[in-house]
């Protein structure tokens, strides 16, 4: 019994950091796909009740980012941008960009229940598709690559 | 149109996640610098590493095209459909950043292609 307390206690050292990193990689994805899926709502209920015309000229797009709505929707499509670029310090590109499709998911769903978007039996479909493709790609390990230490520790 | 903003966004936004993987890969950021307080610290570290500062150029491009392709399409149409990014940016990820990329994981990128070209029809 002792014997076994004694391995066990080898053992922690090695695990919990093991532990905090997928922790940290979970949050993280979490908010990187709230962000992202708020941020789309917010930009598309801005764009859908603008009245300017837009063309290749950028002059609307900057005044349409000022209204209130889509001025939102940048807000959080940052926080989207900054936070993920700190998730693809910690885990690979190909874990990243599947897992986080479940924002697509959710993109529609929300398309559907707020703003009345007919989805097609396909588009159902390829949801369901992209679930199962995030699912498998969440059994893998987040991080292939050896990822450097942060700058601080340096 | 729809078609070439979607051309656009995918492109953009490939070549800019390659850049920020490789650069972030390179100098990591710490947990305690994602708190509040260092926020402006940690975005001024970030704004000095030009493969970042190329990759948010190329994401505002992106972002831009995303705008019109709303005034375009349904949300429903216009979000998933970006995600034909997931494909082309694994077979990247693969040969320039040289990541590991289990059966599973190709399994996974398939799924959401077909899901993809679902969402497109």
């Amino acid at each position: 019994m002792a014997e076994g307390r004694a391995a066990a206690a080898e053992l922690e050292p090695a695990i919990l950091p093991t532990r905090r990193v997928e922790l940290k990689v979970k949050l993280l994805t979490i908010f990187v796909v709230l962000t992202n899926v708020f941020g789309n709502l917010a930009m598309s209920w801005g764009m859908k009740h603008q009245t300017a015309e837009l063309g290749v000229s950028p002059l609307p797009y900057i005044r349409l980012i000022f209204s209130p709505w889509v001025l939102l929707g940048a807000t959080l499509l940052i926080f989207w941008l900054l936070s993920r670029m700190a998730l693809l310090g910690w885990a690979d590109l190909s874990f990243v960009l599947p897992v986080t499709s479940i924002g697509y998911v959710m993109n529609a769903v929300l398309g559907k229940y707020i703003f009345g978007e007919a989805i097609s039996w396909q588009r159902w479909t390829g949801t369901a598709a992209i679930v199962i493709g995030i699912v498998l790609v969440g059994l893998t390990t987040a991080n292939t690559t050896p990822a450097s230490a942060p700058e601080e520790a340096r | 149109m729809r078609w070439a903003m979607v051309a656009i966004i995918v492109g953009a936004t490939a070549l800019g996640d390659i850049l920020q993987s490789y650069e972030m890969k390179r100098h990591a950021v710490s947990v305690n610098e994602l708190r509040p307080n260092r926020w402006v610290r940690t975005l001024r570290n970030l704004a000095r590493r030009w493969p970042l500062v190329l990759a948010v150029f190329l994401m505002a491009i992106s972002f831009f095209a995303f705008m019109k392709l709303l005034t375009m399409a349904d949300l429903s149409f216009a979000v998933p459909v970006t995600a034909a990014s997931v494909v082309l940016e694994t077979v990247l990820a693969r040969v320039l950043l040289r990541e590991s990329i289990t059966a599973m994981r190709w399994a996974g990128a398939f799924c959401v292609a077909c899901g993809v070209a679902l969402l497109a029809m």
